[in-house]
């Protein structure tokens, strides 16, 4: 075990490695646990996965760097993505995108210089009913006009929620979903990696 | 009959129809009950093949042929639930993820007996924590339960389920580049054959099948095969959700059965064209599927058959509608620009032609086409997928590299002289088109 983690997420990786009857087949969980513990999949935080899997440290590069959402640069608190693809376009969804990096004073795929907001396009989010979708931290939002993005820009500014929750910003800020959302969520996201038990979530009563 | 099967629950109960309290409360579990009490596993499996079902994620293979490809004697074997649910347009597996997952783990555990399996895997896009925390609570409420876990109901019968998240890349939706990325490697489709049944995880036996397809399982076991075949036509038995989006006034899943005409499910349960506009074309299944046209396709009915025989099909459900305000180039180019972000990269046409179209529409669009673009464009194509015929001819691993050239086959065969129209220096002189 990676004795630099942080006892809980050393937790957390013994959890995913029980899951697995092979251990290399818990290497894109743990690439998010090492995310979470050092911010992005960092050069270290490659190395301890290949550790943890058996894996040498260039088959984990290998891996990590197939998928789009293993970054391997730091990314700001919040990672803002804007589905560009064919649905949310139709709905107009490169308004939405210019209006993020205009409040956000950034262009797609970089980070504010005070290292909170990142923007990044991204193709179809599964949200096509409900174009154009935004998330923020893979928390989803719907329906999201030009306007209600820039407002969702100075919230989080503003606010820096430590957790971002999806029925919050959906509320705040969102329009018609492609479904009835149904009960309110109790988990949220608390860094730019998907908020599932045991990646790290934080459960919280949100209105 | 044309109940609704998979949404019921969550249309009668919005406000928990993803707990077990409203599951049990519902009919749940029963299904389980009678297979694990008063059926042996093939009987469970002669039921799903009498239900005619066809899979949901795309390609529309009989589940119960697919299952019995299984090789009788080997063992450990698989059952990977495919819920990568990339394909643009498509927000059908979220839905029934989110709102009623104890429908899919019930149909999980009813297969797995079948399949005499005893560890299963689901595979979310890691886009989906939401879908994949209300799966996750689902399956632990199903443990507490006794569903899950050893000796299920004290059948002897143990089984267990993990949930595993992708990390962003749709070719991982196809079944072996998602055993692939399953194995704790890159997401590449691997040569078929073998297929997943006779070799697949971990070079075992395994069966893949899409989240829909698997939710239907309870059903089916509690109301007969042939009860489920015979709603619908023949070779499109059941119901099926289909995803509306784009310019229609009432985006949104909607369980269908197959039979209805385009018009029915565009202006009615569509709600029409976005404002008020005419309707120009559609995308009858997901980005990867030739286009329609309101002249000849829209009384035709939606129907697998239907649409395979006027050359596209009904893929994972999804339609996305355009209406006359659209550039045609412009939709094009968002459809190919996908594919050409999502290959693998293994297969030269694809990784090599994608990015070419990609770049052509894009000089069109910006006003900078060339005449012999149109030509060009058919050629690269061609190259790809020689013939640009459908079902594609396949020069690559998987379907992914042919599947690209549909939006480009499709904008030039209904809408060429508008493509024409955005080349400076007009009308071309260039290749024959289709
Ligand atoms: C490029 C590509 C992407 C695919 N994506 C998905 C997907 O996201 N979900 C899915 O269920 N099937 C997807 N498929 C189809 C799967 O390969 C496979 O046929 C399916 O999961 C089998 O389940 P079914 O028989 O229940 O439909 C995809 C296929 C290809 C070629
Ligand atoms: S066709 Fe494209 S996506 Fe499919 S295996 Fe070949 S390169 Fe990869
Ligand atoms: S196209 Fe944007 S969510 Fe699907």
């Amino acid at each position: 075990m990676s004795s630099t983690w942080s006892t809980e997420n050393q937790q957390r990786a013994e959890e995913v490695l029980g899951k697995y009857p092979e251990k290399r087949s818990a290497v894109m969980p743990l690439l998010y646990i090492a995310a979470l513990e050092h911010g992005y999949v960092s050069n270290d935080a490659m190395r301890e996965v290949a550790e943890l899997t058996g894996l040498t440290s260039a088959q984990v590069q290998s891996v990590a760097s197939f998928y789009t959402m293993y970054y391997r640069e730091p990314v700001g608190k919040y990672v803002v993505s804007v589905c560009t693809s064919i649905s949310c376009y139709l709905r107009g969804a490169d308004d939405v995108l210019a209006a993020i990096e205009e409040e956000a004073g950034v262009l797609d795929g970089e980070t504010t210089p005070d290292g909170l907001i990142s923007v990044e396009h991204v193709e179809c989010s599964g949200a096509c009913g409900g174009a154009p979708a935004v998330s923020v931290n893979w928390e989803l939002i719907e329906g999201l006009e030009p306007d209600k993005a820039r407002d969702l820009i100075k919230w989080l500014r503003e606010a820096k929620p430590e957790v971002v929750f999806g029925d919050e910003m959906q509320l705040l800020f969102g329009g018609r979903p492609s479904f009835d959302w149904g009960p309110k969520e109790i988990e949220g996201a608390i860094a730019p990696l998907p908020a599932f038990s045991p990646y790290g979530t934080a459960k919280g009563e949100k209105r | 009959m044309t109940d609704k099967i998979l949404l019921s629950r969550m249309e009668a109960h919005p406000a928990d129809s993803n707990t077990i309290a409203r599951y049990l409360d519902t009919g749940g579990y029963t299904a389980l009950r009678k297979a694990l009490s008063k059926m042996e596993p093939a009987d469970v499996a002669a039921e799903v093949k009498a239900s005619n079902i066809r899979g949901r994620g795309g390609a529309s293979f009989p589940t119960g042929v697919k299952w019995g490809f299984l090789p009788p004697d080997t063992r450990p074997r698989y059952l990977v639930i495919n819920g990568d649910e990339s394909e643009p347009g498509t927000f059908k597996d979220r839905m029934l993820l989110e709102r009623d997952p104890h429908q899919l783990v019930e149909g999980i555990i009813v297969s797995a007996y079948a399949l005499d399996v005893h560890q299963a895997f689901v595979y979310i896009r890691g886009e989906y924590p939401k879908p994949a925390r209300r799966l996750q609570r689902a399956i632990d409420e199903a443990y507490e339960a006794g569903y899950l876990g050893d000796d299920i109901l004290g059948s002897g019968f143990d089984l267990d389920v993990t949930v595993h998240l992708g990390g962003g890349a749709y070719i991982c939706g196809e079944e072996t580049a998602l055993l692939s990325s399953l194995e704790g490697r890159r997401g590449e489709p691997r040569i078929k054959p073998p297929f997943p049944a006779i070799e697949g995880l971990y070079a075992k036996p395994t069966i893949v099948n899409n989240v829909e397809t698997i939710s239907n399982v309870p059903w089916i076991i509690n109301n007969g095969g042939a009860t489920y075949a015979a709603i619908g036509p023949e070779t499109s038995s059941g119901t099926r959700v289909m995803s509306l989006s784009g310019h229609v006034n009432k985006p949104g899943d909607y369980e269908v059965v197959a039979g209805l005409t385009w018009r029915d499910l565009i202006y009615d349960i569509g709600g029409g064209i976005l404002d008020d506009r005419e309707l120009k074309a559609w995308v009858p299944g997901g980005a990867s599927a030739p286009w329609f046209v309101p002249a000849e396709h829209l009384d035709t009915p939606v129907t697998i058959d239907d649409i395979a025989k006027q050359g596209s099909m009904i893929g994972s459900g999804a339609v996305i509608v355009m209406n006359d305000s659209t550039n045609v180039v412009g939709a094009a180019h968002r459809l190919v620009r996908f594919f050409s972000h999502e290959s693998c990269g293994q297969c030269t046409p694809c990784r090599e032609g994608t990015t070419w179209l990609e770049r052509i529409l894009a000089r069109i669009l910006d006003g900078y086409g060339r005449p012999e673009d149109i030509g060009l464009l058919l050629d690269v194509s061609d190259n790809i997928s020689p013939g640009l015929r459908w079902p594609p001819a396949m020069t690559t691993i998987c379907p992914l590299g042919p599947s690209a050239t549909a939006p480009v086959v499709s904008m030039m065969r209904y809408f060429r002289d508008e493509v024409e129209a955005m080349i400076p220096g007009g009308h071309g002189e260039v290749a024959d088109g289709r």
